[in-house]
């Protein structure tokens, strides 16, 4: 019995770290109830959505590329996971990260379609 | 003989520059990961406690952006900033409405600091703002904001 529940928590501890970005395509597309488009992923990106930023302000059109802070000029490194491994592998900086942004640049949080587009496009990206 | 030992002392310490302050930044890892992923680590003796409870308490409108983090890590940042927050040196800290002030470049130190830098200045493409201060201080990330360390870009 203690051996099970030790064997489930090292599952979980494990398991909270595991993510590779293809599950938040599947997590997202899950629940947008709807395939992803790469197209429409790309578009969203790229365009103002009426705010005074896009996706593209810090990330770049081109997310395979190094980024800037639109603000601060920081570097920040490719957000496409072909050009950083580090990208999409925990739930809770991808959780973050998309409600943190999506507020700067539409003034509201994303949608799951929104998100899955959005990672459809990424995942494209060679 | 005590008077002796007593000048060399005297002199060595009128010879330290009087801008000589520290602005490491103490190891923090939450601070580091959250802070730096959008600007430098601004060193925590830059502004009071009380500033840094307010800044710490508006992450979701931080100048402009939502900067939230999990309330945990919030709270642990808090705590390191408040531990290390500056004194007196930072000179005034408070608005005109006795509201603590949310920017080190708002400071009455910073201000007197750089009171010989024209507003022209700050705006060249190679500076952009205030907040950069690494355009200028070149080892402004380890600390030195000292006078010799400055070169500022055309």
């Amino acid at each position: 019995m203690r051996h099970s529940l030790i064997i489930t928590a090292a599952l979980f501890a494990t398991g909270a770290q595991a993510e590779v970005p293809r599950d938040f395509l599947a997590r997202f597309e899950k629940e947008a109830g709807t395939a992803a488009s790469a197209e429409r992923g790309a578009r969203f990106f790229t365009a103002k959505q009426g705010g005074e930023w896009s996706c593209a302000s810090c990330h770049t059109e081109r997310p395979t590329l190094a980024g800037r802070h639109a603000r601060t000029d920081k570097a920040i490194a490719p957000l496409a996971p072909a050009a950083n491994a580090e990208r999409f592998t925990d739930a809770a900086k991808v959780d973050k990260w998309f409600r943190r942004n999506c507020n700067d640049t539409l003034n509201r949080l994303c949608s799951a379609q929104e998100k899955a587009d959005v990672m459809a496009w990424l995942l494209s990206l060679k | 003989m005590k008077k002796l030992i007593a000048l060399p002392a005297l002199l060595a310490v009128l010879a330290l520059p009087a801008h000589a302050d520290n602005y490491s930044v103490p190891k923090h890892a939450a601070f580091q990961e959250e802070c730096t992923s959008c600007h430098m680590a601004y060193p925590p003796q830059m502004l009071d406690a009380d500033s840094w409870r307010a800044v710490m308490n508006g992450l979701s409108k931080h100048f402009g952006s939502d900067a939230s983090i999990d309330q945990k890590r919030r709270a642990a940042i808090a705590d390191f900033l408040v531990a290390h927050a500056g004194g007196r040196k930072t000179g005034g800290t408070r608005d005109a409405n006795g509201k603590p002030l949310l920017r080190i470049s708002e400071t009455a130190r910073f201000e007197k600091k750089h009171r010989e830098i024209a507003a022209a200045t700050w705006q060249r493409a190679s500076i952009k703002s205030p907040a950069n201060c690494t355009a200028c201080h070149a080892q402004a990330a380890a600390g030195d904001y000292n006078e010799r360390s400055i070169r500022i870009p055309k």
